[in-house]
């Protein structure tokens, strides 16, 4: 799971109203090389939720110096594309789980893919 | 895929059709992959994205990832939701680029509101009208999705299902949950006088009204024979010239409501009431 989905998912059970974003527990994270494209990247910023892009990143201990709120301007500097770059779509969660803020359900992750599958009373 | 004498769909729930026997089929059936790949390609047009730019979408059912593969190659970002761990393991030995959740759509999609630039999915929505479970309410399971898919995408995205209806009853019943969740669009029919090249693309605008496309034809189409059935669920009249209604018109609130729902704020339901013309002195 790349932290790119992370930043996009919630928990989508009945009655949840807080489920995002989803805590992170991972027990091996890997990062992998993928080219790099600026153009989808700074089309991607706008719709990333900051903090738990940051928050995320800390989780699986890879902030990096990725500053705490978005720059101004950063469609030019190509050196903090680069590094959301990595850090959206290099960095993978292959085993771990993620857990709602709000209920405490878990999510676990295997082999890369979060299994999402509800019980039947949710 | 449904094969010549029997729909896949009455067999097995897609969990258990889609073993690791099937899956197999699905990487190495040179012919399945064929007519995967040219399909996503159809749906990828359908799509009508902006040109020479890289989209983030969803990828419905996805498989073993052989219309992400091609969602890929488009230059396309992707995430792919299936319901089948067999088929997510043939997409993961095949190094699809593409991120892989594991999820039932009949339960609603698990993301944020307007992420998607767009979706597609081939060959799955069908799955979705039969119940494989006693709990099972396949109107309400397909409302679900589409409802939880029309919030997920961005304004003005599209989503392009490719699918093999059974009879026009379940056409009507895809149709119908996917108008309640406030789609508009139609069918986009490809081939419409072959019985085996013939194909069904849904397509489905969120918040936008858009044109539908054309659908394929062998023969040249200027008889003015329609092979699309479009629905919409608005009659917008007498737009200004920029193509937007009129403002404080009926239209104009509908869409600005509908803009508002996709924000994810909370919205009063549209009713006979809504935007009624009301007497001077109100």
């Amino acid at each position: 799971m790349k932290l790119l989905t992370h930043n996009m998912l919630t928990s989508h059970v009945k009655g949840v109203t807080k489920g995002y974003p989803l805590i992170i527990k991972a027990t091996e994270v890997k990062v992998n090389e993928l080219e790099f494209n600026p153009q989808f990247v700074s089309r991607m910023i706008p719709k990333l939720e900051w903090s738990a892009l940051i928050q995320a990143a800390e989780w699986l201990e890879q902030s990096q110096d990725l500053p705490s709120a978005l720059i101004p301007n950063y469609e030019n500097d190509e050196e903090f594309l680069r590094k959301v770059h990595r850090i959206l779509l290099e960095v993978e969660v292959i085993e771990g789980c993620l857990q709602c803020p709000e209920s405490g359900r878990e999510f676990p992750i295997s082999k890369g893919v979060p299994n999402m599958l509800l019980n039947e009373d949710e | 895929m449904s094969s010549s004498c029997r729909r896949p769909e009455h067999m097995a729930p897609p969990e258990v059709f889609y073993n690791e026997e099937e899956a197999k089929k699905y990487s190495q059936n040179s012919r399945m992959i064929e007519i995967q790949t040219q399909m996503s390609e159809r749906a990828v047009e359908l799509l009508s994205l902006p040109e020479d730019q890289p989209c983030y979408l969803l990828d419905v059912g996805c498989g073993s990832g052989l219309s992400g593969d091609y969602l890929t190659e488009a230059g396309h970002y992707w995430v792919g939701v299936d319901i089948s761990t067999a088929m997510l393991d043939v997409a993961l030995h095949r190094e699809v680029e593409g991120d892989l959740l594991l999820g039932d759509m009949g339960e609603g999609l698990p993301f944020r509101p307007g992420m998607f630039d767009g979706c597609i999915s081939i060959s799955a929505l069908q799955w979705l009208c039969n119940a494989d479970k006693k709990t099972h309410s396949p109107p309400k399971r397909l409302y679900r999705f589409f409802s939880t898919l029309y919030s997920s995408l961005a304004r003005g995205a599209r989503a392009v299902f490719q699918i093999y209806p059974e009879n026009s009853e379940q056409l009507e019943l895809i149709t119908s949950q996917a108008m309640k969740a406030g789609f508009t669009g139609g069918m986009v029919v490809d081939y419409p006088n072959s019985s085996k090249a013939k194909k069904f693309f849904l397509c489905l605008f969120a918040g936008v009204s858009g044109v539908l496309p054309k659908g394929l034809d062998s023969v040249s189409s200027d008889r003015g024979v329609s092979n699309q059935a479009q629905f919409t669920a608005q009659r917008s009249r007498y737009n200004n010239m920029k193509g937007k209604s009129v403002k404080k018109s009926k239209d104009w609130i509908l869409e600005k409501k509908e803009r508002r729902r996709r924000q994810g704020r909370e919205v009063r339901a549209d009713t006979k009431y809504t935007g009624r013309h009301r007497k001077p002195r109100f």
